[in-house]
Formats: structure tokens, sequence, C-alpha cells
């Protein structure tokens, strides 16, 4: 864990309430590994007061990149910092995802809403594997990555809540489809998005025997494991989110 | 100038008045990255209790307008396995190690809770958490009672030779004569204040933001009443108090100091930012230079009013 005050190479507005942003921050850009996260102090004043969470979207060189949306009143002071300011950030955080390279599996990354930031990371470092990758969101606008995915060579198929582009419904209902269509046997799936879609996919990966890395949200106060804040509820009792997670095998989860 | 920092709690001498608040600084393991904790006046280590606990339901935080709202609910793995695998850890931390104590359901739970910690040399300094608002099911707490927190601080006294520190809590009508019981019951010192009972609802879907539906709330919002407190309290009793509530800077600490705190807590802040209490050491380092003071034992108190 490493506390920098980085420099913004840029903050740019992707489409809609989509940002990227970038911040040279080389000591965390050599450690960060996919699904850990970074948290930014937006603002120098109290409003608001606490850091806020992003996964690591992308490491190029010394910076680091964060793929955000504009929900509230810290992700909107965030949109509006300038390339050349400083920001208070601390990362790598967290325990992320465990890339499976042994036996060339089928990875399937499945993305739901701003769930495909920390997969673009993760779907970098399983470049010399076979990767599909599932997105899905509620509607066209909101599909996001599709390039950055297929330029790193994986297959990307796409779910819409409205069926405004790609399959129509809910992006775990569409795994149920592509792995009951085919035969998947030596495959791993990783997820990130919305608690409920990975309630579901934890349950679809299990029906067909294959291990689900989740990543998790829950809201954090200090994101270094000492506020005991973020619980989410295991097998094994409360554990962290931003500490033993954010990602989880989907069967340790008690939904 | 050569600047006296030491302060005094009770026998406990610390070499700067800045501490870290229970539960705001896990058992200190996650700030060794940030900065060496040996710099710190004192750790105060999150509350354990007899037996294990395993807290509230998330979600367990939530933000307010320069605050933070929480239920924790007191999670931690107990007496035995916190001597076990946390303590061994924080004795070699190079700073006095204060631990918090609570008892759960019986008063009594603090005999065996500080019997047993009172046999370990390298504790400094027990702390009595009587005023924890987050534990479910509890309707009054120990330190909303002049009596109670006699009976609650007499126990331990008489099984530990250990500076006793008791921590108040905010919710009540007045501080000083919990205080003035506390004292009389034999503490070393008062540290106050623990958090701000509060609720914050999500008007979308009418729901309370936390969990647990009520929680306590700390944070810079907190410090106006925190200091009126210190200053309540200062008024009414001899010995040092351990002021807290909201500081995350230098000037949100001499604060408290001038108000009649012999020594600080920084809490909430170390989220925001984890090296918070060592730039707070340098900051009234720095203020004491830039006034000409000598020893900071000569500003505690000194409120021009
Ligand atoms: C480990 C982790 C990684 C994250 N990665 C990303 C990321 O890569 N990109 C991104 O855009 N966001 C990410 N988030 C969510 C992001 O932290 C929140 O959107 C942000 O904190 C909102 O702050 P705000 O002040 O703008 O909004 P707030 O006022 O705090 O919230 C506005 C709305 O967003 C909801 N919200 C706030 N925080 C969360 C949360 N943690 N989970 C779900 N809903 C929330 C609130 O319920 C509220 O309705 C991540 C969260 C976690 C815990
Ligand atoms: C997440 C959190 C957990 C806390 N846990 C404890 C605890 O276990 N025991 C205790 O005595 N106080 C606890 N407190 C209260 C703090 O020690 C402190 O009294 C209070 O937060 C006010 O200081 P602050 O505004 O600087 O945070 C906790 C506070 C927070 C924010």
């Amino acid at each position: 864990m490493l506390q920098i005050k980085t420099k913004i190479t840029y903050n740019k507005k992707i489409k809609g309430s989509y940002f990227r942003i970038a911040l040279k921050a080389p000591g965390i850009a050599v450690k960060a590994l996919p699904g850990q996260f970074i948290n930014i102090k937006v603002s120098d004043s109290c409003e608001p007061l606490l850091r806020r969470p992003f996964g690591v979207h992308r490491v190029k060189k010394d910076d680091i990149e964060a793929l955000y949306e504009v929900v509230g009143p810290a992700t909107q002071i965030l949109s509006q910092r300038k390339p050349g300011e400083y920001l208070d950030v601390i990362g790598p955080l967290g325990n992320g995802f465990t890339p499976v390279i042994k036996n060339k599996p089928l990875n399937i990354l499945i993305a739901g809403g701003m769930g495909v930031a920390p997969l673009v990371f993760l779907a970098e470092k399983l470049k010399k594997s076979k990767n599909v990758v599932l997105i899905g969101a509620k509607t066209k606008e909101q599909i996001m990555c599709e390039k950055e995915f297929k330029d790193l060579g994986c297959e990307v198929k796409v779910a819409t809540d409205d069926g405004s582009t790609g399959f129509k419904g809910y992006v775990s209902g569409f795994l149920e489809e592509v792995l009951s269509g085919a035969h998947y046997p030596k495959s791993v799936v990783y997820a990130c998005g919305p608690r409920p879609m990975l309630k579901e996919i934890s349950r679809i990966s299990k029906k067909y025997n294959i291990s689900a890395q989740v990543s998790l949200e829950e809201h954090m106060a200090c994101g270094v494991g000492a506020c005991l804040g973020c619980v989410t509820n295991t097998r094994s009792g409360f554990k962290r989110v931003c500490k033993e997670g954010p990602v989880f095998n989907g069967d340790e989860i008690i939904w | 100038m050569q600047i006296k920092l030491s302060v005094n709690i009770g026998r406990l001498k610390l070499k700067n008045p800045v501490m870290v608040a229970s539960g705001t600084f896990g058992y200190a393991r996650e700030f060794t990255d940030f900065f060496n904790p040996k710099e710190l006046g004192a750790i105060v280590t999150k509350t354990i209790t007899l037996k294990p606990r395993q807290g509230n339901p998330a979600p367990r935080t939530c933000e307010t307008p320069a605050g933070l709202l929480n239920s924790i609910g007191l999670e931690n793995p107990g007496l035995e396995v916190f001597i076990r695998e946390k303590l061994p850890l924080l004795k070699k931390m190079g700073a006095p190690i204060i631990i918090s104590i609570a008892s759960e359901d019986d008063p009594e739970e603090f005999i065996k809770l500080a019997g047993r910690l009172d046999k370990i040399k390298e504790i400094a300094a027990i702390e009595l958490n009587i005023s924890c608002p987050n534990i479910q099911g509890r309707a009054h707490l120990i330190s909303q009672d002049p009596e109670a927190t006699y009976l609650a601080v007499n126990k331990v006294r008489r099984v530990t030779q250990k500076v006793i520190i008791t921590k108040l809590s905010p919710n009540v009508t007045d501080i000083a004569e919990i205080a003035q019981a506390a004292e009389k019951a034999g503490t070393d010192a008062v540290a106050l204040i623990n958090t701000i009972t509060g609720m914050s609802i999500d008007v979308k879907t009418r729901k309370p933001r936390i969990a647990s539906v009520t929680g306590g709330l700390s944070g810079p919002a907190v410090r106006p009443v925190a200091v009126r407190m210190v200053r309540d309290v200062y008024k009414k009793i001899k010995i040092p108090i351990i002021g807290m509530g909201g500081i995350i800077d230098a000037s949100s600490a001499l604060e408290f100091i001038i108000a009649g705190a012999a020594a600080v807590s920084v809490g909430t802040a170390n989220f925001i930012n984890p090296k918070a209490s060592v730039d707070i050491i340098k900051g009234i380092k720095d203020y004491l230079l830039k006034n000409k003071i000598k020893d900071i034992n000569s500003l505690i108190g000194t409120l021009k009013a």
C-alpha cells in the first residue's frame, strides 16, 4: 500500500456520464494486479470527507487508469479535476483476481455496468489465453469497452436489458445460454457488477461446475482494513471487502 | 528552542500528546505501510470483549455532511484470540499500547478482561469503553448513568494497577457529572467523546442508510460538540482529559488542548489520511515554536474566556 500525490495525466469524458482518468503513480503501477483498487481523495476539503474506491482499469507504464461513472458528489468533483492537478491516492488495495493460465482454460469475463472497469486490466493479463467477454448493461449507450476487449483479442458478446443491442436480458441469463449451448469443461468465470448479478453468476457457475471469481462492492470508509465497515457475509464469517476482497470465490459468499 | 511535547496520563508518560482512537486504527498493522507507529504518543486498539463478536450486518457505514455514521457493532476476535494473534505485533510497535475493553451483557466482564490484561506488562493502560452506541438491544449505556459509571470503573480499579482511562459518551445531558463519577471511582483519566448517535435516510428508497438504522456519528461534523464537552469536563475534574471528535489537523487538535485536554486522539481522520496523526504531531510542534511556548503542558486549558 502506498499513499501518493499523483498528477492527473488526463481525465476525459468517454460518453454520457462515463469518464476515464489516468494518474501518474509509478509505485502503484508496478504493483497493481487485476481486481485491486485505488482509493482517491477527490478534493482537499471535508466535502466529500472520505476517499472513494475505484478499480484499477488499466496500467500504462507509470500511469494507472480508472474508468468511472458520475453518480454523486465525489464522482462529480472528480470529473471536474484537470490534467496537471494532483490527487491523493492510496493503492494498490485489496485482493484481486487470480488469473488461471494452467491447462489453458477458457476464461469467461462477465461485466455488469461499470463492472467492465477492472476486467479490461484482467483481459490484458490473460492475453495469451482464450477469452470470452460478456458485457451487460441497461441500454446500448451504457455498453463500455467493447473495442478495448476486442483489441486484446477477446471474443465479445453483449447483452442489454432493453435489447437495444445484442442479447435481450440480463448478462447472467446470457451466461446460462452460453454455457448450456456449448461444452466448456475447463472454464473459469471472472465477474464484476451489481450484487444480484454476481449472485446469479455464482449460482449458474456452480451448476456447470465452474469456479467463479466475483468482485464485490460495499460501502467503504478506510479501504485499508482498519474500520471493519465494508464486510460481507461468507461461509467463514464476515470478511472485509477491502482487504480479503474485493474478489471472492462466488461459492464462499452467503448471498 | 527546545520544545517539550510530553504529557502525563496518570503514571503513563506519553512522548507527545497525539494518540489514535479506538476502532479507527485496527490493531495497528494496517498502518505500518504509511508511517512508523512508534512516532505516536500512544495507540488505542479496537475495543475487545470477552467473547468474540461478529458485529452488525452491512452496510455498516455511510458518509454524512463532514461526518461518518458507523455501526460496526464492536466486531472483535475476543480477549484470548486478541492476546494470541494481535498483541504480539502490537508489542513491537514501539508506542505505548492502550487496550480498549467493553462488557456486553454484564459489567462483571470488565473484571475478567482487566484482570487478565493486568498481567501483561507491555500493556500501558486500559481504556474502558462504556460508551459504544452500537450494541443492539442495549437501552442504556453505562456511561449514561453516573452510578453505573462509578460501579464499573470501581470494579476495574480494584483488579488492576494499570492506568485506567474511561471513555465517555456524548449522548447525555451532563457529561461533566459522568466524568466526576468516573474520577471518584478511581479512573486515571477520561477520554471523550465517543460517537454521537445519529441516523441518515435514503429518501429514494425510504430506507436507513446503514443496516442497523442508527449508528454513531464521527468526523469534523461533531467537533464543536466535542470541544464544548471537553471544556465542561475540564471545569469539573482534576484528572487528565483525552479529547477527540473530528480532529483532522493540528489546528483542530489544538482546540481540544486549549479547551482543557492533556492529550488528543485522532479517529476518522486516519481513514482519510493514514498519516494524519503524525502530521498533527508536527503541526502542534510548529504552533508551539511559532508562539514561543516551550512546554505543551502550559497550553492545556488556556482558553481566554
Ligand atoms: C472496490 C470498489 C471498486 C469500485 N470501482 C469502481 C470503478 O471502477 N468505477 C466506478 O465508477 N465506480 C466504482 N466503484 C463505486 C464507486 O466507489 C462509487 O460510485 C463512488 O464512491 C460514488 O461516490 P459519489 O460521492 O460520487 O456518490 P455517493 O453519493 O457516495 O453515491 C451516489 C450513489 O451511488 C451509490 N453508491 C455509492 N457508492 C457505491 C458503491 N460502493 N457501490 C454501489 N453503489 C454505490 C449510492 O448508493 C448512491 O445511490 C467501486 C466501489 C468499490 C467498493
Ligand atoms: C468506524 C469506527 C469504529 C469505532 N470503534 C470504536 C470502538 O471499538 N471503541 C471505541 O471506544 N470507540 C470507537 N469509535 C469511536 C472513536 O474512537 C472516536 O471516539 C470517535 O470516532 C470520535 O472521534 P473522530 O471524530 O476523530 O473519529 C469508532 C469510530 C469509528 C468511526
